[in-house]
């Protein structure tokens, strides 16, 4: 065991896992982490708390990762290269692993230009850090982990235990890099791995065949992303603008469907999709885990979380496995 | 080269009202090419600066002049005593330019006529590309001869990060992904294997966070010396 954290507990018991994730507020409101946290618990295995995602200031992903930890819920805790050096890195490593933590997923981090979107001001102004890149930052956790050595060579006497995960985006510009990306991030220590948003199985599951082939799913554990659609909207609007994500027609087309059927009454459209939303969720669940070398799904609900539940118990996959520790 | 574009006049003239002799100082390389801060764009905002000064009735002289370089001395030692003339030097040279000369001016203030922005290429006439950071350790043998560091907007060393979308940045779409580019490159080249390889934190200690930096080239100061020697010697003037 490299962490004993819950979710590598799960994981290693072979079962399929479930993260989800918690997206900390915008101002010092430690009750609406202490809310989203009761809302999650129990319904997964760990959850993610974002690190200022969109490069929007929110309560720090180690802050909130530390209440969601006092109220039970497994935090993994997000950390993006953009705001940090590699001092800052370390030192936030100890302070969380001091506190309790014991995962953590490495990520580039959304660019600052994307903090001044609608109605956000933002803070597109700001420096960007970028020290060190997420493979970078993966192997820095891991020399701390396993060597008990800083990046620089000196010694750690307690060293912080990270369960280290990494994102990839299996359908992401240039695609047949994107395997390459993958292994550079194992080669580099990530444990798991969870994935970009998942709408498109067939090429998923193309893309996935790479992996086995390169055997990289046995050396990580892929949990495959799924973005709960709330809308139509939404939907319409990831499959155009997000990177990495396309949306099949027929889903665009369900969700619409759901709409109209609402006639005029916004209130009821907006129940309509919501139901047809979690629908399509535990479709794609059973989708992403039927497909080999996948272990476990990463479900996430954008400020949505109260979703999450109905969902996991929809797709059979609660109650969540007690793996008690060692 | 190095790329710049002009101030905003409105910016400049709150910078320079309350002088009253002002020299608008050109540089006749990079900024000139960049139509930036040559002779002709020096006398350009010289003359804006007149005919802003006599609209708000302030009574001012600005002149222009400009050599072929700012960052040697050899190229504007010939005009200092004339520069020297002035209460405020507005200098249409770089970044560097306005150092280098500052350092040189005693009490009269050197002030910037442009924004420095980058190093950068001419791909086609009056566009200007931002190629390499300077980082002081160069990596482009390992990226296709493609600079992660001065175009990804995040200087990843590693691969594209999830954000690159039909060969764009995140950051916008008129922005080419500097990796979309590093790998479509080393595809052509057939070495996209190197690229397998995780390149470990790198030392931006040789960049610019290591303090300014120098260079001294030994060979070329101790030849110098010699020549120096060598006529001092000739002209009688040793001792
Ligand atoms: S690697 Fe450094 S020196 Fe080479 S092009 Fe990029 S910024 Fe310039
Ligand atoms: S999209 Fe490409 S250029 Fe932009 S930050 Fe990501 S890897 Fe760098």
């Amino acid at each position: 065991m490299k962490s004993g954290s819950n979710l590598e507990r799960v994981i290693l018991s072979g079962q399929p896992a479930v993260t989800a994730e918690l997206g900390p507020p915008m101002s010092a409101d430690g009750h609406e982490v202490v809310k989203k946290a009761q809302l999650l618990k129990g319904n997964c295995d760990a959850a993610n708390v974002t690190d200022c995602q969109t490069a929007v200031v929110r309560i720090s992903s180690i802050a909130a990762a530390a209440i969601a930890f006092q109220q039970g819920l497994e935090p993994v805790m997000q950390m993006t290269c953009r705001d940090r050096n590699r001092i800052a890195i370390q030192a936030d490593l100890l302070g969380a692993a001091a506190m309790g933590l014991k995962n953590c997923l490495c990520i580039a981090g959304d660019h600052q230009s994307f903090s001044a979107a609608g109605r956000l001001k933002g803070h597109p102004g700001a420096k960007n850090v970028y020290d060190v890149d997420t493979c970078q930052l993966v192997s820095i956790m891991k020399k701390m982990r396993d060597n008990g050595l800083q990046e620089g060579g000196d010694t750690l006497e307690i060293a912080p235990k990270f369960f280290i995960g990494a994102s990839w985006t299996p359908m992401g510009d240039p695609i047949d890099f994107r395997p390459v990306n993958l292994m550079k991030k194992v080669n580099a220590g990530a444990d798991f791995i969870q994935t970009q948003g998942i709408y498109d199985i067939e090429g998923f599951r193309s893309q996935m065949e790479k992996i086995r082939n390169m055997g990289l799913h046995e050396r990580t554990a892929i949990l495959g992303g799924i973005i709960v659609p709330r809308s139509g909207m939404m939907l319409k609007y990831m499959d155009s603008s997000v990177a990495g994500v396309s949306v099949p027609k027929s889903l665009i087309d369900r969700m619409m469907k759901a709409k109209a059927a609402a006639g005029d009454d916004k209130k009821k459209a907006r129940q309509l999709q919501e139901g047809e939303g979690k629908k399509i969720t535990v479709e794609l669940i059973h989708q992403v885990l039927e497909t080999p070398g996948v272990r476990g799904v990463h479900i996430q609900a954008i400020e949505w979380e109260s979703a999450i539940a109905d969902i996991v118990k929809a797709a059979g996959l609660y109650p969540r496995p007690n793996i008690p520790a060692e | 080269m190095i790329v710049g574009s002009q101030k905003p006049i409105d910016e400049i003239w709150e910078m320079v009202k309350d002088f009253k002799k002002i020299l608008v100082f050109g540089c006749n390389t990079c900024v000139a090419i960049c139509h930036a801060g040559g002779d002709k764009e020096a006398e350009t905002i010289a003359t804006l600066l007149r005919m802003r000064a006599s609209q708000e009735g302030v009574d001012m002289q600005v002149d222009h002049t400009s050599v072929m370089r700012h960052c040697e001395p050899e190229y504007f030692d010939p005009v200092m005593d004339d520069v020297k003339k002035y209460d405020l030097i507005l200098s249409t040279a770089c970044g560097v330019g306005v150092n280098f000369l500052s350092d040189r001016t005693g009490i009269i203030p050197v002030y910037p006529g442009i924004n420095t922005s980058f190093y950068g290429a001419v791909p086609e006439p009056g566009v200007f590309e931002e190629l390499c950071a300077g980082c002081g350790d160069c990596i482009l043998h390992m990226t296709g001869g493609i600079c992660p560091i001065a175009r990804c907007s995040k200087t990843l060393m590693n691969g594209p990060c999830g954000g690159t979308k039909e060969g764009k940045c995140e950051v916008s779409d008129e922005m080419d992904c500097a990796w979309y580019l590093i790998v479509e490159r080393m595809k052509m080249l057939g070495t996209l294997e190197k690229l397998s390889e995780v390149l470990p934190p790198r030392d931006w200690s040789t960049s610019r966070d290591g303090g300014p930096r120098r260079v001294s080239m030994e060979h070329i100061r101790a030849y110098e010396e010699k020549e120096g020697e060598k006529t001092e010697t000739a002209g009688g003037k040793k001792e």
